[in-house]
């Protein structure tokens, strides 16, 4: 039984930091409908900032998380500028997914360059210890405790900004029709561009998470986790604000689970597994599109 | 003669050059080789190049000519390699003839490779778009990580599998493991060659274009286009989205069996099998033109090609490959530079200038 | 318009066909060798140049998720291709080292070896990994080309090929080794018993994770140990190890054995001390590295004990003064990698030198008579002293168990 607890306690940890960067996804889908498959690197670019500010420049750690919160905000513009929107309007969508891998390529063997292919540790910024329950037969780490709250903290910031303000109105009406959007005077490329400044600021977040969980800095860190949170996305039903957080949070559930009680060779094979038997269900994810959520 | 080509239909000269370029390549580049002229880089090259363009042309034909993304193309793949090498290494002894075990262990391959594709295709071709991609994806990923992890060996008592370690094969002592986990399959014979790999790209060819001129291929196609009105018209939807689906993996298979055979050995890692691959090869179709049956084999050569012709770079390599993947995308792309291009067009430069005389 | 756009790519497909092809004409300034025969330029300029020049080729990981181990041989090799040609070089003939990708991938293995074939190598110092090593190996035997690899550990990379030869340990060995450690000399728990209860968490997607674990547990068998929990990671799942490290604390287990990389093992360490959980943890060459990972908090790494043939903080002065210079040249401390691929140069050396094989001699005259030379030379380098060669590939060294004492190795 304790160890159901703390493997459910794990399996939330590693969600929420997919949940997190799930977010990024979700807006951006949701706005753009593109897959935009360069927000994981993005994420490693943030980790990176914050890794040169402090290891390398000694600055002080909420100025070098501000910094990568401003360098990922430009890159994501630089990138949506250049390489995106310039596609916008080709003939088929599937355009901009290959020059987002073309971006992503880009990202890599930049870092690679800059920063040598070695791993770096990650210092994490969370300074409080963990919490024990039960005797110490429990223990939530403060990594994991921060990552729920910021993202909780996210989450409702996001939905508040989308359904109060102007801008997030603007979101939402590129999203559901992007020519009756600019109808109304709305500026599409702007909104656009908007999405993407948040979702890279929110990358470059994620990014301070998931190296202050699993400190460990390379220029491919951010892939494998971008391609995991895009599935969470995916599973909480892509362009839903809270589908990315629940379905973060199920996919790590269930992948720590998986290796847990059935395989730990096989712990990939059942998230995907799962993923399909959802989708065949509900084609559109748990809270796809059904809910008037979408950003 | 010049009045029989004008009377042939368009889209049969379209097929016959696409023919014609693949045959002259072949013509050209046998010449080379045969007065010396070829690196030791390019030969070795021939071969994954007809891999690459046959997973071009089978996935062209998921995303063309059926209009439906596909992110698990490298998992087709990925089977009919296993199986097609497992044949092969299982057969060594007792098919000696190269010729009819390499000729089986295709056939092995694309069969394996297109009854997954059924298989896998049944439930997922109810979706569409990007949800489709994500499930393809997925099932990509799930054939890369069991083939990772799936240990099978023969003995006397007949074939073991596992898919935990060799040892609990429970193997006698005169057993060998044939499938290794992450080490593969080793000593796969080495029956690839270039020109097995043309006639292989012709069959592919062949396949596709006439299944584009069918009966068959306008209903794929009317799907594509419009599936609600296709199936007022009373196309039986399903059944031509499968068979599209199954072909394509089928192609798939046989690329993967190419592959297998020409290195002595087959592992699946994620550069291969893996999304990354499934993603390479829809580069290829998306930069040649979805539905361009000749533009996916240029785009699939001109890309295998960048990366090693930019060995010289050494540390900016990938770099370089990824602004050059970029600057292509936009340059056949974006909708604002094929408008420049239309007005800087050189064939309207020259025909002004011809007015001009 | 579309005609345009299929001249554009026809035209490029031309350039780059033309570009291959003309590639071979001249082998001395082929595909990919120009910048490192300028890196090397500088430093040897005392050699001359009409004893020739052995072309020394090397393969391995410079992009992709194991950049990190190809790029360590390529700087190990380079120290000591640059030192060789500033005392000399081979008998008076020069020595230039190429280094090219192969992204993990076999297939790009085998085009990065017909690359260096272009070029003109006359001996491989490659693979950096085991899958694409045994797929080079078999062209490589086909050529009867001279075949030293650093840290492919698989026997799969030497098995039925002659001119393949190996600086590491196999996988095997390392497995039994470390059995014979544990049982053996057996090693002391946390508690203040001897281990009698072990874990075992290996990487099943890797050649070498999996090759040393599966002789592991066959040599377990009859060691005075049990083995408790044995669980797995992938490669796309290694981030997280909370729940091997879980089942381990659950099975009681005193020490956990990793058969694995120095980068995914600093995670398991860190996540073992945040879940109160403090057992012996023993590993094979493949830790080795651990200590040079920027910024690690070495003190997780306390009481690690480790099988391996190199240590960075070892005193003798070969070490020493290896790894100031690599410091110098890589801002890094040198891993078991760079250490290897040095060694191997100096292996080649010495076998040259042993065989009198001059730069002129054809790729598999040459590859006949270093074969031949190699097993009767004894090196003393990095990764052990004496070392010798079977004729099967397989080096005889002994291995060297280290443990982490205040954040530096000390020999046990």
């Amino acid at each position: 039984m304790i160890s159901l607890i703390t493997y459910l306690i794990n399996g939330i940890s590693l969600g929420s930091v997919y949940a997190i960067i799930a977010l990024g996804y979700t807006m951006v889908y949701g706005i753009a409908k593109m897959l935009n498959f360069a927000h994981g690197d993005v994420i490693m670019v943030g980790s990176f900032t914050v890794f040169w500010g402090i290891s390398m420049q000694g600055f002080n750690p909420v100025l070098s998380v501000l910094l990568s919160i401003a360098l990922c905000i430009t890159l994501g513009i630089t990138i949506e500028f250049i390489a995106y929107r310039p596609l916008r309007g080709a003939a088929s969508s599937l355009v901009v997914l290959i020059t987002a891998i073309g971006v992503s390529y880009f990202l890599q063997n930049i870092a690679l360059l800059i920063f040598g292919a070695n791993t770096k540790s990650f210092t994490s910024l969370i300074n409080f210890g963990p919490v024990r329950l039960f005797e110490g037969q429990i223990i939530i780490s403060g990594e994991t405790i921060a990552t729920i709250i910021t993202c909780l903290i996210i989450m409702v910031c996001l939905t508040l900004f989308i359904k109060k303000t102007k801008p997030g109105q603007a979101m939402l009406a590129v999203s559901e029709d992007k020519g009756a959007a600019q109808l109304m005077g709305i500026n599409v490329n702007g909104t656009i561009t908007l999405t993407f400044a948040i979702g890279s600021g929110l990358a470059a977040i994620a990014g301070i998470l998931l190296c202050s969980a699993y400190p460990s800095l390379s220029p491919y860190t951010g892939s494998m986790p971008g391609i995991k949170a895009f599935i969470a996305a995916v599973f909480g039903g892509i362009g839903s604000i809270p589908g990315a957080l629940i379905g973060g949070i199920l996919l790590g559930v269930i992948e720590i689970l998986g290796r847990a009680y059935i395989s730990s060779q096989m712990a990939d094979v059942i998230v995907f597994m799962v993923l399909i038997i959802v989708l065949l269900v509900k084609p559109t994810g748990i809270l796809g599109r059904k809910l008037q959520e979408k950003v | 003669m010049k009045d029989k080509l004008k009377k042939m239909p368009k889209t049969w000269l379209d097929n016959l050059i696409t023919y014609g370029m693949v045959i002259i390549v072949f013509l050209l580049v046998q010449m080379f080789i045969s007065r010396g002229l070829v690196s030791n880089l390019l030969q070795g090259l021939l071969v994954p190049l007809c891999v690459y363009v046959i997973l071009a042309i089978s996935l062209n034909l998921t995303v063309g000519i059926l209009g439906e993304l596909s992110l698990g193309h490298a998992g087709f793949m990925c089977i009919g390699a296993f199986s097609g090498a497992f044949f092969s290494k299982v057969m060594a002894d007792i098919i000696t003839v190269t010729a009819v075990r390499f000729t089986l262990a295709i056939l092995v391959g694309a069969l394996f490779a297109g009854v997954f594709g059924f298989l896998i295709g049944m439930p997922v071709l109810r979706f569409r778009g990007d949800y489709l991609a994500i499930v393809t994806l997925a099932f990509g990923e799930i054939i890369k990580n069991v083939v990772n992890a799936l240990f099978v060996g023969v003995d006397s008592r007949g074939f073991h599998f596992s898919l935990k370690d060799s040892m609990s094969l429970g193997l006698e002592a005169d057993g060998d493991v044939i499938i290794k986990g992450a080490l593969g399959i080793i000593g796969t014979p080495r029956n690839s060659n270039f020109t097995v790999g043309i006639v292989l790209v012709l069959i592919t060819l062949f396949i596709v274009l006439n299944l584009i001129n069918s009966r068959d291929g306008r209903a794929i196609m009317s799907i594509r286009d419009n599936l609600i009105a296709s199936e007022s018209i009373g196309i039986n939807v399903t059944k031509y989205k499968l068979m599209a689906f199954s072909i394509s993996a089928a192609l798939a298979g046989v690329a993967g069996v190419l592959y297998s055979h020409n290195l002595n050995s087959v592992a699946a890692t994620p550069k291969n099998f893996g999304y990354n691959m499934s993603i390479m090869i829809l580069v290829f179709v998306v930069l040649g033109g979805i539905g361009n049956i000749r533009g996916s084999i240029i785009a699939a050569v001109v890309l295998t090609l960048l990366p090693e012709m930019l060995r010289g770079l050494n540390n900016y390599r990938m770099l370089i490959y990824a602004v050059v993947l970029i600057a292509m995308m936009l340059f056949n792309w974006s909708p604002q530079i094929l408008a420049w291009r239309e007005q800087h067009s050189i064939k309207d430069f020259l025909r002004k200038r011809r007015k001009v005389q | 318009m579309k005609k345009l756009r299929k001249a554009l790519c026809l035209t490029l497909a031309a350039v780059l066909m033309t570009g291959t092809l003309t590639a071979c004409g001249n082998t001395d300034s082929g595909t990919g060798g120009n910048s490192a025969a300028s890196d090397t330029d500088s430093t040897e300029s005392s050699v001359s140049s009409d004893a020739g020049v052995f072309k020394i080729g090397g393969i391995g990981p410079l992009t992709g998720g194991a950049a990190s181990y190809g790029i360590s041989v390529k700087n190990g090799a380079q120290i000591a291709v640059d030192e060789i040609n500033a005392a000399g070089g081979i008998g008076g003939a020069r020595v230039e080292f190429n280094m090219q990708d192969d992204e993990l991938d076999a297939e790009k293995a085998v085009n990065a070896y017909n690359a260096l074939k272009d070029w003109g190598m006359n001996i491989l110092m490659g693979t950096v990994t085991s899958g694409c090593g045994v797929a080079v190996a078999a062209l490589s035997s086909e050529d009867n080309m001279f075949q030293l690899t650093p840290s492919g550990s698989s026997v799969d990379v030497i098995k039925d090929n002659t001119n393949v030869f190996q600086v590491c340990f196999t996988d095997p060995n390392q497995g039994i080794g470390s059995a014979d450690y544990i049982g053996q000399i057996g090693v002391a728990a946390n508690d203040g018993d001897m281990v009698s209860r072990v874990a075992i968490i290996y990487d099943s997607s890797d050649v070498y994770s999996t090759g040393i674990y599966e002789k592991f547990v066959e040599a377990s068998s009859s060691q005075p140990y049990e083995i408790v929990s044995v669980e797995a990671f992938t490669e796309s799942s290694k981030t997280d190890f909370s729940v091997q490290l879980q089942k381990a604390k659950d099975s009681g287990a005193q020490l956990v054995f990793l058969p694995i990389y120095y980068q995914e093992a600093s995670l398991i360490l860190s996540q073992a001390v945040s879940m109160d959980y403090n057992p012996v943890f023993f590993g094979c060459d493949g830790l080795d590295g651990i200590l040079g990972v920027e910024d690690f908090d070495t003190s997780l790494a306390e009481g690690l004990i480790l099988l391996t043939p190199f240590a960075a903080d070892a005193e003798d002065a070969l070490t020493k003064a290896f790894v100031a210079e690599y410091q110098k040249r890589f801002n890094e401390i040198p891993n078991q990698f760079a250490a290897d691929a040095y060694d191997a140069i100096y292996i080649i050396k010495d076998a040259i030198e042993r065989s009198g094989a001059t730069p002129d001699m054809s790729i598999s005259a040459m590859g006949d008579a270093l074969i031949g030379a190699i097993t009767q030379i004894s090196y003393n380098g990095l990764t052990g002293n004496d070392m010798t060669w079977e004729v099967t590939g397989e080096v005889n060294k002994a291995p060297k168990a280290m443990i982490i004492v205040n954040g530096v190795y000390q020999g046990l």
